[in-house]
């Protein structure tokens, strides 16, 4: 078979359109990259009493049920996680030796974050000003962003038949209105600082690097899968602290990046490719002397019997 | 004579074609089968079960957990359903764009395979999503472009809707359409194309899917390759369960076959791709392996277990194949066909369960329903192919459409 004129058309409008049917792609949700001055929270574990005021005023900011055993000492007998009812916790953590340490737990609000890249319908959103939201009313449930998720925040409504998924806003309403989380504006103790980023950041390194301190010289979540909003000092290893110590410094997305930019060259390439492919074949049994079998005799039916 | 093809004719449509040419009396009394009694039962329990799913939420039916939010229904329903159903656009492929005619007797059942792989896995989707009335929103209202899974949900989307074309001229000759059958089968050099970019594209990204999960996937299972590995593996299992698709048709519908055909030939032929790719599929393996540098991790449990899969499922299916297929042992090639598609399935269920968050305290397991949901969706699956073979030419040609052009 000769490459007609037309053929040669057909094979070039089907490539343009995969082209422009794989544009969309570069348009991405999770790229609004967040200001550079982002709302953060530096949480110094060294200050935290463990009186859980956070826990109370995130219930109350969230219309969430009272945190569980509220101004009862037992409730640090067990590790407890954020939960669909709880957008954060906090737990007690001790060693020998060394003072007991508390660590509030919450969405870390990654600054480009796995989780909204991962949601097919962009349920949860990268806002511009930091937070990271759920749209409900977009949301399948596939719970990908859970799996996307190093930290384990996003939790899923396992006991409703029609269920969200739930975690912390970083009281994005609140950020809009000019206040503080409701966490942080609560806290007497010091152990959470509202801010931006850049400030938050250059706190932390004062602190740790002053002579004589006692800190781990390490910010959690400076560089934890891309870097958070939320950032945690402490004078113990953090994943002694419940942290996880095995999230890449790389962000999320970046992760699947590379495999989504191979989709308009597998669109624009196999076409012409396995055009050429059967032109090919066609030619090999012309040469045989065979009549051309393939989709393009009238009908394939007719080569095995002819 | 004139008698009785008069009495064919005068035969209600239904009879004819639904009923496979018996009285509603006897067709139903040919039904009671102890086969059927097994898929009845079956039906009995999993139809249940699956509104019970529905009426109670996920958590009443399943065992997954926070930590645990993915469980078989796609680790097995969707990743299995796909990769097995890989025949379709492989063979396609073959016979449409290579021009290997002599694998055209084994098209129709590999593409028929496919359409129903596909139509079970999504229903095993539908089952999984939390939320699955809102399919349409990220497939026309809002789009996660940067998902993996959005990619995933078009081209399947897309592949399904090729799938049900290609398929479509089958049941067009069943019912005589013979204008719309030739309109369909014009089509089918440009559907295999589509077939193969949309696959290509699907086929991998299901593996692209867990390249976002480096923390809780095992480092032995996690590579930045596993796309690549998701498109060949699902070549070879394509190939594989096409091998043992047609050994069971040829058992279980001898009065449907085309006897012109020889499928011990066409097994070896197909069992020489098998070993190929199967082969390509190992060097890649070790390639991730020696990119992510995980030797040490060879030597714990979970070492012996990804040793097991790379070589008891992958190089030794490999050299079963290419000696089976050089000495014409089809029974052999038969049998490692069917080992290589249980070891593509324990390599999606790694993936996506057994290896993934190893480094959890609590792992999941599931529960009896999710169990039973799978298994009665694949028999669904399987009653479906039965009732399809049984009255469409999927393993033989019609007489008519032989030379009718």
């Amino acid at each position: 078979m000769r490459i007609r004129r037309r053929t040669f058309f057909k094979i070039g409008a089907a490539a343009g359109a995969a082209a422009i049917a794989s544009r969309p792609r570069e348009a991405s949700a999770a790229v609004t990259h967040a200001r550079v001055d982002t709302p953060a929270v530096l949480v110094d574990t060294t200050k935290c009493v463990g009186c859980r005021a956070c826990e109370a005023a995130c219930a109350e900011a969230n219309g969430l049920p009272g945190p569980a055993l509220a101004g009862d000492g037992q409730v640090y007998d067990s590790r407890r996680d954020t939960g669909t009812q709880a957008f954060t916790v906090v737990n007690r953590f001790e060693a020998k030796g060394a003072p007991v340490r508390f660590a509030k737990k919450q969405c870390m609000h990654c600054l480009d974050p796995g989780c909204a890249s991962a949601c097919i319908a962009r349920a949860i959103e990268k806002t511009p000003e930091g937070p990271v939201v759920y749209h409900g009313e977009h949301c399948l449930g596939c719970r990908y962003c859970m799996v996307a998720c190093p930290f384990d925040v996003p939790k899923f409504e396992y006991e409703s038949a029609a269920p969200y998924v739930r975690k912390c806003t970083f009281c994005a309403e609140r950020q809009a209105n000019g206040m503080a989380p409701a966490c942080t504006s609560v806290c007497p103790s010091g152990a959470l600082t509202f801010g931006t980023r850049d400030a938050l950041l250059e706190g932390a390194r004062e602190r740790l690097y002053r002579p004589g301190s006692q800190y781990v010289r390490h910010i959690y979540g400076e560089r934890e899968a891309g870097g958070t909003s939320w950032l945690y000092i402490s004078d113990r290893p953090l994943d002694q602290l419940g942290f996880k110590s095995n999230v890449l410094m790389q962000s999320i997305p970046s992760l699947t990046q590379p495999a989504l930019a191979a989709v308009p060259f597998i669109l624009t390439l196999w076409p012409p490719l396995l055009m050429g492919l059967y032109t090919f074949s066609q030619k090999r049994a012309l040469a045989a002397g065979e009549r051309p079998g393939g989709a393009h005799a009238a009908d394939p039916e007719e080569v095995r019997h002819a | 004579m004139r008698n009785g093809a008069s009495a064919v004719l005068a035969r209600p449509w239904i009879t004819e074609k639904v009923l496979l040419g018996l009285g509603p009396r006897e067709y139903v009394k040919s039904l009671l089968t102890p086969g059927n009694l097994v898929v009845g039962l079956i039906l009995a329990v999993g139809i249940p079960v699956i509104i019970y799913r529905f009426a109670f939420g996920l958590g009443a039916a399943t065992n997954l957990t926070q930590q645990a939010p993915w469980g078989i229904w796609i680790g097995f329903d969707m990743l299995c359903g796909v990769a097995l159903a890989a025949g379709g656009f492989t063979l396609a492929s073959a016979v449409y764009i290579l021009g290997l005619e002599e694998y055209h007797p084994v098209v129709r059942p590999a593409v028929l395979t496919a359409f129903l792989g596909y139509v079970f896995a999504v229903l095993g989707l539908l089952c999984d999503l939390g939320r699955p009335w809102n399919l349409p929103i990220p497939m026309f209202h809002s789009f996660g472009t940067t998902s993996v899974m959005f990619e995933v949900g078009w081209c399947v989307f897309l592949y399904t809707t090729v799938l049900a074309l290609e398929f479509a001229p089958q049941a067009f000759e069943w019912l005589n359409w013979k204008r719309a059958r030739h309109f369909l089968v014009k089509l089918t050099l440009g559907l295999t194309v589509v077939a193969v970019m949309l696959s290509t594209l699907h086929q991998s990204s299901l593996g692209a899917l867990f390249l976002l999960a480096p923390n809780k996937l095992h480092p032995l299972w996690y590579s930045a390759f596993i796309p690549i590995y998701f498109f060949i593996s699902a070549i070879a299992a394509g190939v594989s369960m096409v091998i043992v698709e047609s050994a069971l048709s040829h058992r279980a519908f001898q009065s449907r076959l085309d006897h012109h055909v020889n499928l011990d030939q066409l097994t070896t032929g197909l069992a020489r791709a098998a070993a190929i790719v199967l082969f390509a599929y190992f060097f890649l393996k070790l390639q991730g392996l020696a990119d992510g540098g995980h030797w040490a991790l060879l030597a714990t449990g979970w070492g012996a277990w990804y040793l097991f899969e790379m070589i008891g499922f992958i190089l030794v299916p490999s050299l079963l194949f290419a000696h089976g297929a050089r000495t014409r042992r089809v029974t052999l090639v038969r049998w490692t066909a069917a080992w290589t598609v249980l070891g593509i399935v324990v390599n999606r269920l790694n993936v996506s369960v057994i290896a993934m968050n190893w480094n959890a305290a609590q792992h999941y397991v599931p529960s009896w329903m999710e169990v039973v949901t799978s298994i009665t969706l694949v028999t669904m699956g399987v009653q479906m192919f039965r009732w399809v073979v049984n009255r469409m030419p999927v393993l033989r040609e019609l007489p008519d459409y032989r030379d009718a052009h």
